[in-house]
């Protein structure tokens, strides 16, 4: 997918101003964020999981080479294929070549945000090749020809509405409007036929697990056990960072990831698959393969300081925590990942100075550090980020801010170097705004807040700091006394 | 000796660093933390040498503006003794959890910040740590909701105590807020950088403290305090919003030795 995180501003404006996208965004509050507080409440051991859950991460990591190395291992013993892809062309054209290679008619998807990093579904049309989204969001979302909107839920901005006019060529403006039962049994109808003709499935992998080689899959409507079983073949695509030593870990990531995501102590399906079918079994594909990509992620792994970002699981809770998010919305982000993860891996992976506007799209509230389940603290990042775009001190051209800004933040520096500067700075800029003020206050400022003067009234500085006023105090205090 | 050990007994003087923005814009909360620490028996003192942590250059990238300025502030207030109280998560924030990055490349330095940001307390915390969240015999007649001041509940991790003081101003109605752990807004310079995006999310809370009906909303830090007063006001809204240590003082004031 190509990226757009420079349109952050402008995506961010339209949406602010779109009522019925400001309702469904809603939802993610009042659905999926509550709904994770309800579940992370009614499990005893919540934070014991959540380290535990960081643990396991922070090693797999630190030891990626050698866990990639034991899963492509399990995978091929279990009779599947492996491919290394250093970046989404190289995967692109590899699933391309196989679904060339065998002669595949039909492509069924299901969800999968590294495929939406390759932009696979285009992809395979493009090459003439049937490709649909099996996941239900996923579905409308393709086709309505955009980009998922959120990592869980992909058509949370569409109303019911949007939903009936997408799934039916004859819905019309002022028909009634159908409800997510009827909504989701016209989209079931369409995919069952594809299902039955797909020749290929390309499925995502919430979870790979290296002893075993086996892939989770985390579903609520068994399109990825469909997709997983009823083709010949199956490509499950992954991050290269998605990946977990042992079947117990799973245990405990399984346990985070869905409580996290939707709220729910385990979803409707969990699938796994460890490679093709044996001699002995009814069901599954002829052959499996397994595409690993890095795409940016050695570069995040690489820096100290963004390495935790790689302990994601897309459960999607630092979205719905967001207010930023919630406000905004997700195409903003301009690329595969919205939200506050998207704002620490999309500059890495995309590129700072197109995306230096992400980082700085935050009141560093920090609810997306303490709604994660796996505790990244992408405060942090966003910091260590905004630095780099403003001093340009890791690489010269990742720097964005305007000769005007750094101006400001070296008379700032000035002026908090002494406290007389300090005082001066705070009374001559009391005189300069007084005269636009009233009872204190100020309804039009001039920049650089004139920003803030736009909705909010401004306070005028005080006639006297805090210094001059106890001391005063100070002064008749002991007057007092003598 | 520096002292290490963790402080038990009740101090009987503190250090108090205002922040910039309660020093220049809001000095009525500073003066209102010193007569609510003097109320509990403790003697303030204010370095008059003291301007700023350095979050605010910190927050916008540019940490070498932000390194000589907190600095600065650790040779200040490395130089006292005894517990620091700032009436600001936010600054509280920066010192104890944001120092560590801003000097990364200075074992020394950052040795001295952590011992500085070891006694460096957000005064809510230091009056539940050292005195307990009833010691402030308050009456008001006033009706409040709190917002929870974002550095404060998630940096500091500090949650329950203002409110609990607040309950225990006697003649105080609490009225509890609906989503009082999400963000104003403010966020710094994120407020007049991104003023559209700051004001939707203000607009939000701003609509659920009108719900509550209270006269006032309390919150701890001045950031939020301004962000929230400057939309109510815009909105023609007759709401005030207090900083926790204004309306603790006003409860210690109306139950005065005169009452």
């Amino acid at each position: 997918m190509k990226p757009q995180t420079t349109h952050f501003r402008f995506k961010a404006s339209q949406t602010l101003v779109n009522d019925q996208i400001q309702q469904s965004l809603e939802h993610v509050y009042t659905g999926f964020h509550e709904g994770r507080l309800t579940a992370a409440a009614n499990t005893d051991n919540w934070e014991e999981l959540r380290t535990k859950g960081k643990a396991i991460k922070d090693h797999t990591i630190a030891h990626l080479d050698h866990y990639l190395d034991l899963l492509a291992d399990s995978v091929e013993k279990n009779g599947g294929h492996v491919f290394f892809a250093d970046d989404a062309e190289e995967a692109r054209q590899h699933i391309l070549g196989l679904a060339k290679a065998n002669d595949v008619k039909t492509v069924i998807k299901s969800k999968s945000m590294v495929s939406e990093e390759m932009a696979l579904a285009d992809a395979l049309i493009d090459a003439g090749i049937e490709a649909v989204e099996t996941d239900l969001g996923e579905y409308i979302i393709q086709l309505a020809g955009e980009t998922p909107y959120h990592l869980i839920a992909p058509a949370v901005h569409k109303s019911r509405k949007d939903v009936a006019a997408l799934l039916s060529d004859d819905f019309k403006d002022g028909d009634p409007v159908p409800d997510a039962v009827q909504l989701t049994r016209m989209a079931r109808s369409k995919l069952r036929a594809v299902f039955e003709r797909a020749d290929m499935s390309v499925t995502g992998v919430n979870f790979a697990v290296a002893e075993s080689g086996s892939i989770a899959l985390v579903t609520n409507e068994g399109n990825g056990r469909m997709s997983t079983s009823v083709p010949r073949i199956h490509v499950a695509v992954m991050g290269m960072e998605k990946i977990v030593p042992s079947i117990q870990d799973l245990s405990t990531m399984l346990r985070i990831l869905i409580r996290s995501a939707t709220g729910q102590r385990i979803s409707t399906y969990v699938t796994m698959v460890n490679g093709p079918r044996k001699p002995d079994e009814e069901d599954g594909p002829e052959e499996f393969h397994r595409v690993i990509m890095n795409n940016g992620r050695d570069r995040l792994r690489a820096e100290t300081r963004m390495r935790e970002s790689l302990n994601c699981i897309r459960c999607g809770a630092c979205l719905n925590a967001c207010p930023v998010y919630r406000k905004v919305g997700g195409h903003a982000y301009g690329w595969v990942y919205p939200g506050p993860i998207g704002s620490i891996v999309s500059p890495v992976l995309t590129g700072l100075k197109d995306a230096s506007n992400l980082p700085n799209a935050s009141s560093l509230c920090g609810a997306c550090h303490s709604a994660c389940p796996v505790k990244i603290n992408i405060p942090r990042m966003l910091l260590e980020l905004r630095w780099r775009t403003a001093e340009g001190k890791v690489d010269a051209r990742e720097r964005t801010s305007s000769i005007k800004e750094r101006a400001v933040w070296k008379a700032w520096r000035f002026g908090m170097m002494g406290r007389r500067r300090f005082d001066l700075g705070a009374r001559v800029a009391r005189i300069m705004i007084r005269p636009l003020s009233r009872g204190g206050w100020i309804k039009k400022a001039p920049p650089p807040i004139s920003g803030w003067t736009v909705t909010r009234d401004f306070p005028l500085i005080s006639p006297k700091s805090l210094k001059s006023l106890l001391s005063v105090r100070t002064k008749h205090t002991k007057r007092d006394l003598d | 000796m520096p002292d290490t050990s963790p402080l038990t007994a009740r101090p009987l003087r503190v250090t108090l660093f205002a922040s910039c923005m309660v020093d220049q814009l809001a000095p009525g909360v500073g003066f209102s933390a010193v007569e609510v620490l003097e109320h509990l028996g403790v003697q303030v003192d204010f370095p008059g040498d003291q301007t700023c942590c350095g979050q605010p250059a910190f927050n916008s990238g540019f940490r070498s503006q932000a390194l000589p300025v907190a600095t600065r502030f650790i040779e200040l207030f490395e130089n006292v003794d005894g517990p620091i109280v700032v009436p600001s998560g936010s600054c509280a924030a920066m010192v104890r959890n944001y120092y560590g990055d801003l000097f990364d490349r200075d074992p020394g330095l950052l040795e001295r910040a952590r011992r500085v940001g070891e006694r460096l307390y957000e005064f809510t915390e230091f009056i539940d740590k050292f005195f307990g969240t009833d010691a402030i015999r308050g009456s008001l007649d006033d009706s409040v909701t709190y917002h929870k001041s974002c550095h404060l509940l998630r940096e500091i991790g500090i949650d329950g105590p203002p409110l609990e003081l607040l309950s225990n101003v006697e003649g105080l109605t609490l009225t509890p807020l609906n989503r009082a752990d999400v963000c104003c807004g403010f966020g710094g310079a994120f407020s007049v950088k991104m003023p559209d995006i700051s004001s939707a999310i203000l607009n939000e809370k701003l609509d659920n403290i009108v719900q509550t009906g209270a006269k006032s909303v309390v919150a701890a830090d001045t950031g939020c305090v301004f962000q929230m007063q400057g939309g109510l006001r815009r909105r023609g809204s007759s709401v005030r919003v207090v900083h926790i240590a204004e309306i603790l003082a006003d409860s210690i004031r109306s139950t005065g030795p005169d009452r």
